[in-house]
């Protein structure tokens, strides 16, 4: 077979059903209506979406969930950015299942981290995380449970050791809080290296998909983009007919195109080998963080005035955007990260090596 | 998906490495727009094609190997890490090759596609016209049918390699009476032939990389029609296709140039640099990998049966950019001696191909399509968006 860089008939399938659920239950008015409400989560939707089969996706079959992978899931966490959903669907069923699974499967917990993985499958938040690079926890408030950092070692706390300073986020969706935590009390599931390893899959686990989420906000805003210019006349004539206006779409389709391929590699080397994905994954953040912020600094622009008012859709996906380019790292930490990489001398570099030593036998070795 | 090379891939690549360490000249070839070079990389051509090496992508009967697309990849990868000359033949073999596979008869493939993969006839573009740049569909270069021959009357500009090339390719109006996109034909020219005058023009290096032709009553047999008469603009598509798509710059060059900048990034990292080099760097490697990427996914994407999408007009942009930000950062980190053309070999080691490299990036955003024209076709082709 050997070198294939593209999904299955299955993979398609499974994210277009997802997506057309999606597109129908998620719109603007109903992301509008979760402002006003007193938990920004429309229950039914976890629920449906549940039902899917999308939140234990990541889980393996004996844990109770569909044991796929990274691969499996990267499209639906983009479709998740094309609708801006406003519920934590992908963080939980990407970053804290994993992380509920990789405790259970080093026998690092028992029943009660069991009964965490259940409800996460059921479609109830009962767990978050907060990882030590975010300084917030969006919809920590859900939670009972909380996986919390302590120097490396990952501690579970109760909803009673944790509390919670609400802020507000440039995002109306997101509902974030600072937490505090008396961690000198808690118990530690894992130490060390152990926990060290576990934090760092994590953050490539947060970081890739929230690179997933922020290509599918970034081709939600050209569409609508491309709808608006298409529509708004001018000197009587749309104003997508000028190039000047053109150019600022194609720039942006030019970035989503090259950041794809970038983040669906992220999500197989996540898949292969979660501990030594930092390289790819941190490019898939950077790649969809560029595409994301440019898409939408272009997209206000091309909406003219409407572009800077609350009435105007685009802002739900503008926002999260904002939001999600500083979530599981910003461009700072995961530059940082590349540079570091490409400053070592045995840094794998140049034409052989666009998939790493793993792809190549010991024939070719450097 | 599964980005693992298989044992027969491996066992390709294993086997590419070991013909190239034993061929690829010790010592860079002087330029092919150069007559000594150009001699020079048609020899380096032959010798590719004594070992079936010349465009692997072929079938085994026109002296290729039958290689999918990935062994293709895989090929330009190694091609590049051994620092083998450029090809000359580029326009040949990576633009008109394929159109002449897929539209040519048995009888013009057996003509042309032999001695092109052997390096023996050399191929220049003459798409171009004084008056038909951007709008090539305004091309007024007439051939004209006489019995089984036409007669060629016209000029054609920034014709790639015409200056020591054997032969052209390009588009003619067949159809006096046609207009725009129609009643044009492809036509292949002996730049041998009587009547044909060609006018080397100086490249901002100063060498004659492009020229003009002028045709005065030159006869060509209608043998040398590819895909018959009229039907110039649909295979003229195909080739700017090709072109823009998957073939003219393998993502194996941007690899190994963003490597050598890595490399240049890291000597000189103690210095004091411009700020913005470091993001520049980073930038850089990042893209190059990108356009690898992006690259692997179409060609397992054919390879898989399926075509290629008007996305693929995004391709020109991004290699022509990215090759511009890795010659740009290079001159940055060479600071005030980047002005410097190297003329002894301590210059050229210290300085390397940077500026020869800076300077033709300079190019890129213009040739095979201004990227102007390729954001307008991103615009209307593939986004959706309104032309008037």
């Amino acid at each position: 077979m050997g070198m294939d860089f593209t999904f299955s008939e299955d993979q398609h399938t499974f994210v277009d059903a997802v997506r057309g659920m999606l597109t129908s239950e998620v719109t603007p008015d109903r992301i509008r209506a979760r402002w006003e409400n007193d938990t920004g989560i429309d229950g039914a939707l976890l629920e449906q979406i549940a039902d899917l089969g999308v939140m234990g996706m990541l889980v393996p079959e004996t844990l109770g969930g569909l044991g796929l992978g990274p691969t499996d899931f990267v499209m639906l966490a983009q479709a998740a950015g094309e609708v801006a959903l406003p519920e934590p669907v992908v963080e939980q069923a990407a970053v804290v299942g994993p992380l509920l699974t990789d405790i259970l499967e080093r026998g690092l917990g028992g029943e009660s981290i069991q009964s965490r993985l259940d409800d996460l499958v059921g479609g109830k938040i009962s767990t978050a995380v907060a990882h030590p690079i975010n300084p917030f926890v969006n919809f920590a408030d859900q939670a009972d449970w909380l996986l919390v950092g302590r120097g490396e070692d990952v501690c579970l706390v109760s909803r009673d050791q944790i509390e919670l300073r609400p802020q507000a986020s440039v995002d109306p969706s997101r509902r974030i809080a600072e937490v505090d935590v008396n961690v000198d009390d808690a118990a530690s599931l894992a130490t060390g290296d152990v926990g060290a390893d576990l934090w760092r899959r994590t953050l490539n686990r947060g970081a890739l998909n929230s690179a997933a989420q922020l290509l599918g906000l970034a081709e939600a805003m050209v569409n609508q983009s491309v709808r608006y210019t298409s529509d708004r006349s001018q000197f009587g004539r749309a104003i997508g007919v000028n190039q000047a206006v053109k150019h600022l779409l194609a720039d942006v389709a030019v970035q989503i195109e090259y950041a794809k391929p970038v983040i669906y590699r992220a999500a197989y080397t996540v898949e292969v080998s979660p501990s030594r994905a930092d390289f790819a994954v941190s490019h898939a953040k950077v790649a969809a963080s560029r595409a994301a912020l440019m898409a939408a600094r272009h997209c206000i622009q091309v909406h003219g005035a409407m572009g800077y008012t609350w009435e105007c859709d685009l802002q739900i996906w503008v926002k999260r955007a904002w939001a999600l380019g500083r979530e599981w790292g910003d461009e700072g930490f995961h530059k940082n990260r590349i540079h570091e990489w490409l400053l070592q001398p045995n840094a794998l570099l140049g034409p052989e090596f666009t998939f790493g030593r793993r792809s190549l036998a010991d024939t070719v070795a450097a | 998906m599964d980005l693992r090379y298989s044992d027969s891939q491996q066992a390709f690549r294993a086997e590419v490495r070991a013909w190239l360490s034993e061929h690829v000249p010790a010592n860079s070839l002087p330029s092919f727009d150069t007559e000594e070079g150009f001699e020079a990389h048609r020899d380096w051509e032959r010798t590719l094609a004594e070992g079936n090496w010349g465009m692997v992508t072929w079938p085994e009967a026109y002296g290729g190997r039958g290689c999918d697309l990935i062994e293709w990849l895989i090929f330009e990868e190694e091609y590049y890490r051994a620092g083998a000359p450029l090809r000359v033949n580029q326009n040949g073999i990576f633009l008109l090759g394929p159109t002449l596979m897929e539209y040519g008869t048995e009888e013009q493939k057996a003509r042309f596609i032999p001695a092109m993969a052997s390096g023996d006839e050399i191929w220049a573009q003459a798409w171009s016209e004084p008056n038909a740049g951007s709008d090539m569909a305004a091309i007024r270069c007439r051939a004209t049918r006489d019995g089984d021959d036409y007669i060629i009357n016209g000029q054609k500009i920034w014709s790639t390699r015409a200056v020591y090339a054997d032969w052209g390719f390009g588009l003619f109006r067949t159809d006096p009476e046609s207009e725009r996109h129609h009643g044009l034909s492809k036509i292949l020219v002996p730049l041998t032939a009587e009547g044909v005058t060609v006018r080397p023009i100086r490249q901002l290096n100063g060498l004659p990389g492009f020229a003009e032709i002028f045709f005065d009553d030159v006869r060509v047999p209608s043998f040398n029609v590819l895909g018959g008469e009229g039907e110039g603009w649909r295979i003229a598509m195909a080739t700017a296709g090709f072109e823009r798509g998957l073939m003219l710059r393998s993502p194996a060059r941007f690899q190994q140039a963003a490597k050598r900048l890595v490399s240049l990034y890291r000597e000189r990292a103690g210095e004091l640099l411009d700020p913005s080099v470091e993001d520049a760097v980073l930038r850089c490697h990042m893209d190059a990998e990108a356009y690898a990427l992006s690259t692997y996914q179409t060609a397992s994407k054919l390879v898989a049966g399926g075509s290629i999408g008007p996305e693929a007009s995004c391709n020109k942009i991004f290699w022509s950019e990215l090759d511009l930000l890795i010659h740009e950062t290079a001159m940055k980190l060479l600071g005030a001696r980047g002005e410097l053309e190297p003329s002894n070999a301590a210059q050229v080691a210290e300085l390397g191909t940077w500026l020869d490299g800076f300077m033709f990036a300079q190019s890129g955003p213009i040739y095979a399509g201004t990227n102007e024209i390729q954001r307008n076709i991103i615009a209307e082709r593939m986004l959706g968006m309104p032309r008037k």
